[in-house]
């Protein structure tokens, strides 16, 4: 089936239809500009979302991607100086094998990152940090994640745990914490999630009540899963307030610094995980612990929102910490393979191992593009709402980490297998991955509701009218679909006289364009055939985030060749090879998701898997009869 | 006395990488190669810059000899903690005939321009070990030397150098101006710490050519060929000393 429809569109090429598919001619006029702010101030309403929304209405906005960020040399050159001496520590003073061993990383170690510098990368100079860009912070990121536990340490303290204070704090607030919390002297920690409040943020139950003499908050509850949980001094808390709204009471969510020095906190024993596991991970109880009112974070109420933007801000360094992980591997394991022989060859001549090491290739490269194209997009000016674009790079890096380390390990056979080698250490601390920072399932809601209820907006005028019966409407709308089916010339403005891709990759801009295209018409039916109720439609929401996610993949991956290609930069052959390779991929599995998605096709298997779950949890079990069993 | 120490940090090929010779013989790959500070020149700023932190010296001049991105090697010396930085500019065909005399005229003016109380240096770097250049500086500049220093102490206007020899170590005592090279087991180089590299951005790097000080860099010297080390051939297992005595008799050894 899916080879019907891949046939299908390749053959389309031939017809030639000469005419612009979508109805909805709005081009994307007038990109509010927002005011450029100096600083990361906190804003309370809707930014500027970035690329990705657009493309849920087939329209691809190449400004916004095309050309691939650059930094100027004065920063490149800040970067490779500042490479230099982690990379070197990292070689030489972590034993990661001995931290994964006794669960702990050595105070010695620890020490030697504070005096590095790592605990304060973004923190602003003025406070005491190194104010790196995103991009350079993504950076630092790939060396980082050698070590698992390390790289958790140090992204549970800056990345979310002093965040808050950095994105939405007040003055004093930063002057008083962000000295010691960039010099390591204190380390921050995160306190979201509840026992009963993981990916449900929102429904926590820890309480801060207001004191009579309205000068502290008293907070009360505990905390499950708190990386540096242990030893943190100072913690961003989420508790639910009351607040008065309209002169109506409401429990909203609030964020608070909390020090340990408050007193009333108790941390629990350090779980025992499966990886990361250098990584201090525990329970910590609040027990009417005084928090004056000048530590909220933000307004009161508000809390909700900077928690979301602070879990956002982290995300996209996943991407490269990932490249950087498998970069690493690839080494490693092509040394093996290139000389361990079996039947008289060398491992590398047997094509079931190319191909792995063609898929780590690739994965780096989707990977580390996607991770800087999003990093170059969030360090411009008018701080743009790259949270859409971060997840993806999260959703894709996570899950495609998970499967290279695998791979790696199978090629190394039983010697992967063992403590002797560190594969199996680098599968266990990459378990983590989809879990945390946003399930992935999570975000892929958020990334499938988010492009939908833009593009829902932008349709809900025709549906209305289609629900009436509109049926001029509606017959330009099977017209519509009648012609997609044998699309041909789409132009979307990436290739041609105005093109932002290079002319050597025409190909892959060709069918990113088509898969745009088809994406979007997509898109509008499933409003068409939902409405509201897609928010309940996982499934099929599960397969729009995948799509998009490959269309971001594909466009980081031309983005980021065409520029490689205008420079000249070394062995950008071999770049134009992985792009094509990868727009291949992502194209043939786009078109058997899309098709997945349109009501009646044998692909849509969904009502066949949502019976197999239902019959699963009525018994909670597996439900067949054993083959053995007899009825006579 | 100026209290002032210039250390010379030379910019090769880091110490990890796989060194390949170029297919025509002429030299080693250095194009796209990670290139870092040598290690004994490490060992030497940091000796100066720990004479510095006890106050016993005033300034530390880093001083490198090469193109545009010896800056970088100097960089990283500033970043260690030197004061400020020399770049000593020499490109193209210059370069690459860049020897150990040629640096060691320079270093010897750049000492008596800066008027300084002591040069640093490593022992010898890795690309070439030529374990010349020191040498020569103290003897253009008529200067004492404390070479292959494991351990070195100012007393007052003397320095009491101890010296890794072939024997064991050596003990001496030196007069003031001297230059001094590092061995091994002189210190353990600090870490270039972030906020460090960020502080070394202000420190200032002066451009100066070789004309300038009065050094031409003709070289007496010409590179005929470059080749890889022999493979190492696979050994031969006998079974009785009486096999083990005719094959060397074979093999031409007895």
């Amino acid at each position: 089936m899916m080879m019907n429809a891949n046939r299908l569109v390749v053959l389309s090429k031939y017809f030639q239809s000469g005419q612009r598919l979508l109805a909805c001619n709005v081009r994307h006029a007038g990109k509010k500009v927002q005011q450029v702010q100096q600083q990361r101030l906190f804003r309370t309403h809707c930014r500027q979302l970035a690329y990705a929304k657009d493309l849920f209405l087939g329209l691809l906005n190449k400004d916004e991607v095309f050309p691939y960020p650059e930094v100027g040399k004065e920063e490149q050159d800040e970067i490779n100086q500042l490479v230099a001496p982690v990379e070197k520590f990292f070689s030489e003073e972590v034993d990661s094998a001995k931290i994964d061993r006794e669960a702990k990383i050595p105070e010695e170690t620890l020490k030697g990152l504070k005096e590095l510098g790592l605990f304060g990368l973004m923190v602003p100079e003025e406070y005491g940090g190194l104010g790196l860009s995103n991009t350079m912070y993504a950076r630092l990121a790939e060396i980082t994640s050698l070590d698992g536990s390390i790289a958790v340490t140090l992204a549970a303290h800056q990345a979310i745990g002093l965040k808050g204070i950095l994105i939405a704090g007040t003055e004093a607030q930063k002057q008083k914490y962000l000295p010691k919390l960039a010099s390591g002297e204190h380390i921050a920690a995160f306190c979201l999630t509840e026992p009963g409040s993981g990916s449900d943020a929102a429904s926590i139950q820890t309480r801060a009540t207001l004191s009579e003499d309205g000068k502290h908050y008293l907070i009360n509850g505990s905390k499950i899963w708190i990386s540096n949980g242990g030893m943190a001094d100072i913690m961003t808390v989420f508790a639910r307030t009351e607040v008065v709204v309209d002169g109506v009471k409401k429990d909203k969510i609030s964020a608070f610094i909390v020090e340990r020095a408050f007193g009333g906190i108790t941390s629990g024993k350090p779980e025992d995980k499966l990886g990361i596991r250098g990584s201090n991970t525990c329970e910590v109880s609040f027990d009417n612990v005084p928090v004056p009112v000048e530590n909220v974070i933000g307004e009161v109420g508000g809390g909700f929102k900077i928690a979301m933007n602070i879990l956002n801000s982290g995300r996209f360094s996943m991407g490269s910490s990932s490249a950087g992980m498998i970069k690493k591997l690839i080494t490693m394991t092509s040394e093996y393979a290139a000389t361990r022989k079996q039947f008289n060859k060398s491992l590398s001549e047997f094509g079931m191992i190319q191909e792995k090491f063609a898929d780590m290739a690739l994965s780096a490269f989707a990977m580390e593009s996607m991770a800087y194209l999003t990093a170059g997009m969030m360090d411009r000016p008018g701080l743009p709402d790259c949270s859409l674009e971060a997840a993806m790079v999260k959703v894709f890096s996570s899950e495609r980490a998970w499967i290279c380390v695998s791979e790696a390990l199978q090629v190394l056979g039983g010697l992967g297998y063992t403590k002797n080698y560190p594969y199996e250490r680098y599968l266990r601390d990459c378990r983590i991955l989809p879990i945390f920072e946003g399930t992935n399932e999570v975000l892929r809601m958020y990334i499938a509701l988010t492009g939908m209820q833009y593009a829902g907006k932008i349709a809900t005028s025709k549906i209305k009218e289609m629900k009436k019966g509109n049926i001029g409407l509606a017959v330009s709308m099977i017209i519509k679909k009648a012609m997609s089916r044998t699309t041909s010339s789409v132009d979307l403005g990436l290739t041609g006289k105005d093109g932002v891709v290079h002319p050597s990759l025409k190909e892959s801009a060709k069918k990113l364009e088509l898969s745009v295209t088809h994406f979007g018409w997509t898109v509008e039916t499933l409003l068409y055939r939902f409405g509201k109720t897609i928010v309940d439609e996982q499934i099929a929401l599960k397969r729009v985030a995948d799509v998009l996610i490959n269309l971001y993949a594909m466009t980081a991956v031309l983005s980021r060749t065409s520029r490689s290609i205008s420079l000249g930069l070394k062995k950008h052959d071999h770049e134009i090879l992985l792009t094509n390779t990868f727009c291949d991929e992502a194209f043939f599995r786009n078109n058997y998701m899309l098709v997945q998605l349109q009501k009646h096709t044998p692909e849509n298997d969904e009502a066949n898997i949502k019976k197999i779950a239902a019959a699963v949890f009525q018994n909670r079990s597996y439900i067949c009869s054993h083959p053995l069993d007899r009825t006579f | 006395m100026s209290g002032r120490v210039l250390v010379g940090v030379k910019r090769v090929i880091d110490y990890a990488v796989k060194i390949r010779v170029k297919p025509d013989n002429s030299g080693v790959v250095t194009d796209g190669v990670k290139h870092s500070m040598n290690p004994f020149c490490e060992i030497a700023v940091e000796e100066a810059v720990k004479l510095k932190e006890k106050k016993l010296i005033k300034e530390v001049v880093a001083v490198s000899c090469g193109p545009q991105q010896a800056q970088e090697t100097i960089r990283t010396a500033l970043a260690m903690g030197a004061d400020r930085g020399i770049h000593v500019e020499v490109s193209g065909k210059d370069y690459e005939t860049l020897g150990p005399l040629h640096v060691s005229k320079i270093l010897a003016a750049l000492a008596k321009k800066e008027e300084a109380q002591l040069v640093i240096l490593g022992k010898q770097a890795i690309d070439d070990d030529c374990n010349q250049t020191g040498q020569m500086t103290a003897a253009l500049l008529d200067w004492p030397q404390g070479t292959f220093a494991s351990e070195v102490s100012l007393e007052g206007d003397k320095i009491k150098v101890v010296r890794e020899i072939d024997g064991g170590l050596e003990t001496i005592k030196i007069n003031t101006p001297a230059v001094l090279t590092a061995d091994l087991r002189l210190n353990t180089p600090r870490y270039a710490t972030l906020p460090n590299i960020m502080k070394a951005k202000k420190k200032k790097i002066a451009n100066v050519k070789p004309a300038d000080l009065g050094v031409e860099l003709t070289s007496r010297l010409e590179v005929l060929r470059v080749d890889e080390p022999p493979q190492r051939l696979a050994g031969i297992k006998v079974e009785t000393v009486g096999d083990l005595v005719s094959k060397l008799k074979e093999t031409g050894k007895i």
